[in-house]
C-alpha cells in the first residue's frame, strides 16, 4: 500500500514561501512525476513527503495517516538521490543491505534480497565493490537497489537520471518505469526533462513557483493545458501563442497552437509568412516562421518538407487545436 | 602544448624533490649526529660529517644530570591530555557548525582564529598572574589547561572543515533507510569522520608536543616537559652543542616514531580536500 495524500502543504524558509498549498491524491501504484522549471519548489516538496524537512502548514497523509510529524526513518519510503549519496565506505552489498540491517531483519534473508535486487538490477558482479569503484551508471542502479530492496511505500526520486549520459539516461527511463510496474510500488518522480515526465508517468504534477499548477495525466496536460504555463511547458517545440486581434477573432485574450497542429502550406488561408530557418531531421521538419505582425511561428511537419529558408508559406491552425486563454491566462474551454 | 612527462622530467623532478627532502631533514640529521661527537668535535672548523669517533658519553651524562623519564612523562600527559580534552571540546562544537550551521556560524569561527593572531607573548604577564594566583605554576594541570585552550581554535577549524565535506545526502539517505539518529552516528557519520579526526588528534599531539612557549614560561621542574628539558642545556654557562644535541634528540625521538607511523594518515589530513 502507498497511498499519499497532500492538504494544503505549505513550506516557508524564513519569510520566503516556496510551498504555496499544495493538494494532491497519489494513487497507490501509479506513478506521479513532478515537472516545472528550476527552483519551482520540485525537490522541496519531495524532501517534504520525505520528512527530510518540516512542512510549515498542511497534512500530508500515507495510507491514511497523518504523517508530519513522524521522522522520515519512519515513514516507510524510500528515496534516490540526484547524487546518489551512498555510502562510501560500504560495498555495494552493505549499500543496498543497509536498510533492511537498519530494520534489524535476519543476515539470511537480508543477504538473500540483496541478491535478488542485484539481480534484478545487473550489480552481481559487483556486489563486493565500493562505490568509488563504479561507473556513473552502476551508481546509480545501486542507488535504485537500496530503494527497492526495503519494499516500501514508496519511492521517491529526485532526478535520478540527471547526471547520465544522453544515451544510458534513455535506457535507465525504460528500466525505471519497467522496474515499477513491475512491483506496483508507488513512485513520485522529480525532473525537469519534460520527455521523461511524459513518457514515464501515470500522471504529471505541474509546478511552477510553488504552486500546483495542474494535476492530470499526460495526455490531459497535452491536450486540455489549465492555463497558459502548462500549455507553454508542455509540449517541445513549445506552443505557439497569438494575441491581439488575431486572438480575439476566436473569442480569446491569447490563443495557443501547437507546432505540430499547423498545416503548412504554400498558399490559402491562414497567417502567411516566411520561413527564418529549417531545420530537416528526416524524420520530422522544423520550420521557424516570421508571420508579421503575429510574431514568430514554429511549425513541425511529421517527414521531410523540401522547404528552405526565405521560401513563403501560409501557416492554418487545425480548428479543433486551437487553446483559448483568457485575460488572466486560464483556459476557455468549450 | 601539453607539458608531456618525459623520462628525463621524471628523473629531474625526483633529484629536485629528494634534494629539497634533505635539505629540510637536513638539521635534523646534523642534530642527531653532533649528538655523537665529542663537544670538541661538535663546533670542530671545519666540521666532520660521519668520520669522528662516536660516543655516547653525552647520552650517559645527559641522563646523570636530568630525569629524561620524568619529562617524557610530563611530555605524554601534557600533549596526550590537551589534545584529548581539546578533542571532547571541539567535537561537538564542529559538529553542530558543519551540519546545522547559523547565520553567525562563520563569524564565530573566524572570531575563535582570531584569538590565535595575537602574539602569545601579548598575554604572558595576566596568565602568569592568574596561573601564580590559582597555583597553576609548575602543575600539569595548567599545562594542560593552557595548551588545550591554545590549540582549540585550530582543533575546531580542522575538524569542521572534515565535517563539511561529509555530503549532506548520504546522512538524510540513512534516515531513508530507517536508521536513528545513535545508528546513523554509528554506521554512516563515524566511519566517514575517522580520518578526519585521526588526522587532526595526531597534528595536535605534535603541535602540543613540541609547543615551547608556554610550558616554558609556565612550568620550571615539577610539571616540566621535555621542551624544557631541552632548554636547560643551552644555559648561560657556555653551549653544550653535544649535549644538546643528545637531549633534543632523546625528546623528539617519541614524536618521529609517531610520526614516522602515521605518515600516510597525516599527508592525507593535511591535504584534505585540496585534492579530491
Ligand atoms: N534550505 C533552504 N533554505 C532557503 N531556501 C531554500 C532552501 N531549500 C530550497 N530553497 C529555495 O526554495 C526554492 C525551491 O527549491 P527547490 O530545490 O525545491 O527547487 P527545484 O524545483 O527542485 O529546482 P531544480 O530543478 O533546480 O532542482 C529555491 O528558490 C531555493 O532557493
Ligand atoms: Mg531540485
Amino acid at each position: 500500500m502507498g497511498q499519499i495524500t497532500l492538504q494544503n502543504v505549505q513550506k516557508a524558509f524564513g519569510p520566503v514561501h516556496i510551498i504555496k498549498g499544495a493538494n494532491l491524491e497519489i494513487a497507490d501504484g501509479s506513478f506521479v512525476v513532478f515537472v516545472g522549471p528550476s527552483g519551482c519548489g520540485k525537490t522541496t516538496l519531495l524532501r517534504l513527503i520525505a520528512g527530510l524537512e518540516d512542512v510549515t502548514d498542511g497534512k500530508i497523509f500515507i495510507d491514511g495517516k497523518n504523517v508530519v510529524a513522524v521522522p522520515p526513518a519512519k515513514r516507510g519510503l524510500s528515496m534516490v538521490f540526484q547524487s546518489y549519496a551512498l555510502y562510501p565506505h560500504m560495498s555495494v552489498r552493505g549499500n543496498i543491505g543497509f536498510g533492511l540491517k537498519m530494520a534489524g531483519l535476519p543476515r539470511a534473508e537480508i543477504s538473500r534480497r540483496v541478491e535478488a535486487a542485484a539481480a534484478t538490477l545487473n550489480l552481481t558482479p559487483y556486489l563486493d565493490r565500493k562505490p568509488r569503484e563504479l561507473s556513473g551508471g552502476q551508481r546509480q542502479r545501486v542507488a535504485i537497489g537500496r530503494a527497492i530492496v526495503r519494499e516500501p511505500k514508496a519511492f521517491l526520486f529526485d532526478e535520478p537520471l540527471s547526471n547520465l549520459d544522453a544515451a544510458l539516461r534513455v535506457q535507465m527511463r525504460i528500466e525505471v518505469t519497467r522496474l515499477q510496474k513491475q512491483l506496483g510500488t508507488t513512485a513520485i518522480y522529480v525532473t525537469h526533462d519534460q520527455v521523461e515526465a511524459m513518457t514515464m508517468a501515470d500522471k504529471i504534477v505541474v509546478l511552477n513557483a510553488g504552486r500546483v499548477e495542474q494535476y492530470g495525466t499526460p495526455l490531459e496536460l497535452y491536450e486540455r493545458p489549465a492555463n497558459l504555463f502548462v500549455a507553454g511547458f508542455i509540449g517541445s517545440p513549445k506552443m505557439n501563442f497569438i494575441s491581439g486581434e488575431n486572438a480575439a477573432k476566436y473569442g480569446a485574450a491569447t490563443v495557443g497552437v501547437r507546432p505540430e497542429h499547423l498545416r503548412i502550406s504554400r498558399e490559402g488561408e491562414g497567417w502567411p509568412g516566411t520561413i527564418t530557418v529549417a531545420e530537416h531531421l528526416g524524420s520530422d521538419t522544423f520550420l521557424y516562421v516570421d508571420a508579421g505582425p503575429i510574431g514568430t511561428l514554429t511549425a513541425r511537419y511529421v517527414g521531410e518538407l523540401s522547404l528552405a529558408a526565405g521560401d513563403r508559406v501560409v501557416l492554418s491552425p487545425e480548428p479543433a487545436r486551437i487553446h483559448r486563454f483568457d485575460k488572466d491566462g486560464n483556459s476557455l474551454w468549450t | 602544448m601539453a607539458r608531456m612527462p618525459t623520462r628525463r622530467r621524471i628523473a629531474l623532478s625526483t633529484i629536485a624533490a629528494w634534494l629539497v627532502g634533505f635539505l629540510i631533514f637536513f638539521p635534523i640529521l646534523w642534530m642527531v649526529l653532533a649528538s655523537f661527537k665529542t663537544e670538541l668535535e661538535a663546533f670542530a672548523i671545519p666540521p666532520s660529517f660521519l668520520f669522528f669517533d662516536w660516543t655516547l658519553e653525552n647520552y650517559v651524562t645527559v641522563q646523570g644530570r636530568s630525569d629524561y623519564l620524568h619529562h617524557a612523562f610530563n611530555s605524554v600527559v601534557v600533549a596526550g591530555g590537551s589534545t584529548l580534552i581539546a578533542l571532547l571540546i571541539a567535537i561537538p562544537a564542529a559538529w553542530s557548525m558543519a551540519f546545522s550551521p547559523t547565520k553567525r556560524t562563520k563569524d564565530v569561527l573566524l572570531w575563535m582564529l582570531s584569538t590565535k593572531m595575537m602574539p602569545a607573548v601579548g598575554v604572558l604577564v595576566p596568565i602568569y598572574l592568574i596561573y601564580r594566583d590559582f597555583g597553576l605554576l609548575d602543575s600539569l594541570t595548567g599545562l594542560v589547561i593552557i595548551l588545550c585552550l591554545g590549540n582549540l581554535p585550530i582543533v575546531v577549524w580542522m575538524l569542521f572543515t572534515y565535517f563539511k565535506e561529509i555530503p549532506r545526502d548520504i546522512l538524510e539517505a540513512a534516515r531513508m533507510d530507517g536508521a536513528t539518529i545513535g545508528r546513523e552516528l554509528i554506521y554512516v557519520l563515524t566511519p566517514m569522520a575517522v580520518p578526519g579526526l585521526a588526522s587532526t588528534l595526531l597534528l595536535n599531539l605534535i603541535l602540543a608536543w613540541n609547543e615551547a612557549f608556554w610550558t616554558l614560561n609556565l612550568s620550571t621542574l615539577q610539571a616540566a616537559p621535555l621542551t624544557v628539558f631541552i632548554a636547560s642545556y643551552s644555559s648561560p654557562e657556555g653551549l653544550f652543542w653535544a649535549k644538546l644535541s643528545a637531549a633534543s634528540t632523546l625528546a623528539i625521538a617519541p614524536i618521529l616514531v609517531l610520526g614516522w607511523f602515521s605518515q600516510r594518515q597525516l599527508v592525507r589530513g593535511l591535504t584534505f580536500g585540496a585534492v579530491k
